[in-house]
């Protein structure tokens, strides 16, 4: 499994050759609570870095959903419009969001586990 | 109990005040007892004229209709008026239960699938449909089809002009549609072609949006049979009284597709540990206080307790008593409108369109006849011509359930004297 | 206890009222309305007889907390006892009974009334003019921050920004967004109050105004509002006031002089209409002078005597409501002044300060307190002392519901972690004060002792503690299609 790294804004990817994982992160998945609907958007779309592509809800909170990379949404998670508490169950598993295809290099300010583990105070 | 929080005065605990701000006193006059507080108040009530219900003829968005007794005995509940939003629901289950019925009521009245807990009125009420339909749609113009309430028209341009949505009269929706508006009956009363407007707005791509009154409900075809996708109203005439416009209540309804845009509060149906029944106010994610910024609307208040008296009214009326009114409304209006369009003068402003219990037309020295029929207690016609350049000389009348038929004579005969 | 929905009493013999025949001849709808536009299946309402009805609704309300039965210390919500001749007054058939198109001439005593209301507003806040139209805070922040926009425009500036503090009130950063601005947070400093600095580094000629509420969502007086004020104004901004803690100091001081331009009034907080289980109220905006020809139409006006709706401002935001807002409400409010006078409204400050200082220092040793020093109104406690015990503000707004009281808000303002707010208001008293600061201490202790039982919280009610996630996931399971059950209804079973 490739090495998973992190946002400022709580996601994570894993890059398998030209393809990034993204999903949120466990600290984001307990910050939030129990996860009721995701809103998200449909393959193809195009995002640039930091770019705001979906909203999670909880019952008392709701966040929004940057792109830590650019690139185009090349896969939804389906299971997640049933079943969103596989963001809380399963947050680096099977509740990923999104599959996109990168366009260029990723950026610089990603974090590996350690730098990330500082920022979420864990 | 300054000795207990141990200071020695009340300006001690007002130190974070600049002293330049301190005000010596309010300029106002000093206190009343209640008895003279009600004296002066009565006699400020005393300065308005008051028509008789049965001799109330003008209509305009605001209706005399039979209020049963029953309805102000429960929202003078102070257990009902004197609570607030129900933040906590095991303290509320009160309000909350009185508000989901108040949904399903709603959205069986207007044949739609869900509708939320009430608007501030009927005019706020299509303004926040039409940012539905904008946020949906990602379009941003909004269609008027014919005689919407000018009132409402200008509360939907000052809410349109926040967000730069375009306002247009017309009914061709194109690509940049949002949504294509119209009030079923018009505010002339007369019935327009909702079908016909709700399927060219969908060809367009764009919402239908229908703005309807609540008592027509009981005979005319409902939003939901004609597959508008939100229905707006006015629900003043569920067992509110005129008070000089308000406070009434506004509604929206709308399709499952829509649910998550309606703004507001919504109550579904939960249970607790030990399996009871209970209600909550939910999705309150899309709401302001969670979504601050980027929520649907920023409504916070919403018209709670009239919307509690019009579930107490519609609960009571049942769908038939709902139809025996709108009957009766209708075949009293039909035969006034039958009897003044007959007088030397007058004529119908709309021959050849059907009405239900409110209709335009054209009457010889509207602002003179009014002064006579005012002289002998009877509140005419109301004027449409300052809102509608086109309409010169045109008055809409109303007839309800509490015109009797004595009444149209008196009318009729006030009129011809 | 619970009570069945009126859909499930429902029977369709009951008696209902009985309705006049219409005694006219003449045809009916269905002889003149074509069928396509008549309705195929009518309503399913239920009905119950007048009895029935009654007795639903007389147990409904016996579910509830309220005013008018438990303390309601909602901190910024200002659930202070509503009088009742103000509810005596509004049903005078002299209002009730007033349609809103009536000739002016007809209709004096209401103007009149909306006239002094106006004025006696504009004396507390210290303000120009004042607009009754709005039918709540959040619609009154709206047409504030429209005003604001409109006089920019008018100047030829566009003005992008609206600043807001990261403590304030959801609406805030909403209505700003629903006028089109871009909303910047402006950072609390350590003390709970606004940041100078911070404010400084945001201010540019792309500000349209900073809102804020004074005192701030934390009870606490912003000390340097005069300083505030000087730096808003010289970049060309303007200072709009969120009225919801007005309660903090009618009489005292005032926004108008603090340097607000725009101040917003909750008649449902400080001037006692009453709260109607969430509305209707009615939000009031004042401003000052060169805020004036922006108004919503139409303004009550007086000449020689004689009062007016003038309906002809060419720079007017427009209307923001049909006819003149929530008149009933206004004749409520006004009902209050009249009663409680210059003197009475000021007592009343004084007495919301005093109650509010007492209390915090009733329970200052067993909840942690985030802000030192004097509060205003209001105080906000945080429950994270009893994190230790896995107790959090929730479980001890639960706790006090148990004990009869309802909950003080809860996890607001966002910048204060396990908030309770608590404003406790000048209608209550001593004793009614320490009695919730002995339930504040009870709890805290059984937060030590026994934390499941307060976790298991509130016993007796009608219902516990409601699964509020499987709601929201049923509704989501209905909206896409996996469920039949839409849960914000009634449906009769198929």
């Amino acid at each position: 499994m490739a090495e998973r790294r992190y946002t400022k804004s709580h996601e994570w990817l894993t890059v398998d050759g030209k393809t990034a994982t993204v999903g949120i992160t466990d600290f984001a998945q307990s910050q939030l609570g129990d996860v009721v609907f995701l809103e998200l958007p449909a393959p193809g779309r195009k995002l640039s870095v930091h770019e705001s592509f979906g909203v999670v809800e909880s019952v008392k909170a709701a966040s929004d959903l940057y792109s830590p990379v650019a690139g185009r949404i090349a896969a939804v998670n389906d299971k997640l419009a049933a079943h969103p508490e596989l963001i809380n169950s399963d947050p680096y598993g099977d509740g990923w969001i999104l599959k996109v295809e990168l366009a260029g290099e990723l950026p610089a300010d990603l974090m590996d586990e350690a730098a990330y583990k500082k920022v979420a105070g864990a | 109990m300054l000795a207990a929080i141990g200071v020695g005065s009340m300006d001690d605990l007002l130190v974070d005040i600049p002293s330049s701000l301190r005000l010596e006193s309010l300029a106002l006059p000093a206190g009343l007892s209640e008895f003279e507080t009600m004296a002066q108040v009565e006699s400020l009530a005393a300065r308005n004229r008051i028509f008789a219900d049965r001799l109330t003829f003008r209509g305009g968005g605001v209706y005399r209709r039979f209020i049963p007794a029953a309805v102000a005995a429960v929202t003078s509940k102070p257990e009902f008026y004197t609570a607030y939003t129900p933040y906590q629901p095991e303290a509320s289950q009160g309000t909350l239960q009185a508000i989901y019925e108040f949904q399903t009521l709603i959205a069986e009245l207007t044949a739609l699938d869900v509708a939320n807990a009430s608007m501030y009125d009927g005019a706020t009420a299509v303004a926040e449909a039409a940012m539905m339909a904008h946020i949906h749609t990602g379009r941003n113009e909004v269609l008027v089809a014919g005689y919407l309430h000018p009132e409402y028209l200008e509360v939907l341009r000052a809410f349109s002009e926040g967000r730069g949505i375009k306002v247009r009269k017309g009914v061709e929706a194109n690509s940049k549609t949002a949504a294509v508006i119209f009030q079923q009956p018009d505010f002339l009363g007369l019935l327009v072609d909702a079908r016909g407007l709700t399927e060219s707005a969908h060809k367009a791509g764009a919402l239908a949006i229908a703005c309807v009154d609540p008592i027509s409900l009981a005979i005319l075809a409902p939003p939901g049979e004609y597959g508008a996708d939100i229905a707006a109203g006015e629900g003043q005439q569920l067992g509110l009284s005129l008070s000089y416009g308000g406070p009434h209540v506004g509604f929206i309804a709308c399709s499952k597709e829509l649910v998550r845009r309606l703004p507001g509060r919504l109550i579904g149906t939960s249970h607790d540990a030990a399996g009871r029944r209970g209600f909550v106010l939910t999705l309150t994610a899309r709401e302001q206080h969670i979504r601050r910024e980027r929520a649907t609307s920023n409504i916070c208040t919403n018209h709670s307790l009239c919307a509690l008296a019009a579930s107490v009214y519609m609960t009571y009326m049942g769908a038939e008593g709902l139809r025996q009114i709108a009957e009766v409304s209708f075949k009293r209006a039909h035969a006034l409108a039958d009897r003044l369009s007959k007088l030397p003068g007058w004529e119908m402003a709309f021959p050849d369109r059907q009405f239900l219990y409110e209709f335009p037309i054209r009457v010889p020295k509207g602002p003179a006849l009014n002064r006579r029929l005012a002289r002998k207690g009877i509140l005419g016609g109301l004027d449409v011509h300052r809102w509608f350049r086109e309409l010169k000389g045109v008055q809409t009348f109303t007839c309800t359930e509490v015109n009797d038929a004595r009444a149209l004579d008196e009318l009729v005969e006030a009129v011809a004297g | 206890m619970t009570e069945l929905l009126s859909f499930e009493k429902s029977r369709p013999n009951a008696h209902g009222p009985r309705l006049p025949d219409a005694d006219v001849d003449g045809p009916g709808s269905a002889d003149l309305l074509p069928s396509d536009q008549r309705r195929a299946n009518p309503p399913g309402l239920p009905r119950l007889s007048e009895p029935e009805i009654m007795r639903h609704y007389g147990r409904l309300a016996s579910l509830n907390y309220s005013i008018s039965e438990q303390f309601y210390p909602l901190g910024s919500c200002t659930m202070k006892y509503n009088p009742v001749a103000n509810e005596v007054a509004a049903a005078l058939p002299g209002f009730t009974d007033l349609h809103p198109y009536q000739d002016e001439d007809s209709v004096q005593g209401a103007l009149s009334l909306m006239w002094r209301l106006e004025q006696a507003l504009c004396a507390v806040v210290g303000v120009e003019r004042v607009t009754l139209q709005p039918a709540a805070g959040a619609h009154g922040e709206w047409t504030a921050l429209r005003m604001i926009q409109a006089f920019h425009r008018s100047r030829g500036e566009s003005r992008t920004e609206v600043l807001v503090p990261d403590s304030a009130h959801g609406t805030n950063p909403a209505s700003a967004a629903l006028s089109g601005f871009h909303v910047v947070e402006v950072k609390s400093g350590a003390d709970g109050r606004i940041s100078l600095a911070d404010l400084e580094s945001k201010l540019s000629p792309s500000v349209a105004a900073l809102m804020l509420t004074n005192p701030n969502t934390l009870g606490l007086f912003e000390r340097e509002i005069l300083d505030v004020a000087e730096l808003v104004h010289a970049t060309g901004a303007k200072l709009y006031y969120d009225g919801a803690n007005l309660n903090a100091f009618m009489g005292i001081c005032r926004p108008g002089d603090m340097g607000f331009d725009a101040v917003h009034m909750n008649l449902h907080k400080t001037f006692t209409t009453p709260h109607g289980g969430g509305g209707p109220g009615a939000g009031p905006v004042g401003v000052k002078a060169d805020l004036v020809p922006f108004l919503p139409t139409p303004t009550v006006e007086r000449l020689n005597g004689h009062l007016k709706l003038d309906f002809k401002r060419p720079q007017s935001i427009g209307r923001v409501r049909s006819f003149y807002g929530n008149f009933g409400m206004l004749v409520r409010a006004y009902t209050y002044i009249l009663a409680m006078g210059g003197d009475g409204l000021t007592q009343a400050s004084l007495d919301a300060v005093l109650s509010a200082n007492y209390l915090r220092n009733e329970v200052k040793d067993v909840l942690d307190m985030p802000h030192d020093g004097a509060c205003m109104h209001e105080f906000v406690a945080s429950a994270r002392n009893l994190a230790p015990h896995g107790i959090k503000a929730l479980d001890v707004a639960k706790g006090l519901l148990e004990r009869d009281f309802y909950a003080p808000t809860i996890y607001f303002p966002l910048v204060v972690p396990e908030a309770i707010m608590v404003e406790p208001t000048e209608t209550e008293s001593k004793a009614t004060l320490d009695a919730f600061a002995t339930a504040i201490k009870e709890i805290v202790k059984q937060a030590v002792e026994d934390p499941q039982s307060l976790h298991e919280a509130p016993h007796g009610l009608p219902v516990g503690r409601l699964d509020e996630v499987a709601t929201a996931r049923q509704i989501n399971a209905y909206l896409q299609g996996q469920s039949e059950d839409p849960v914000l209804r009634w449906k009769p079973a198929s």
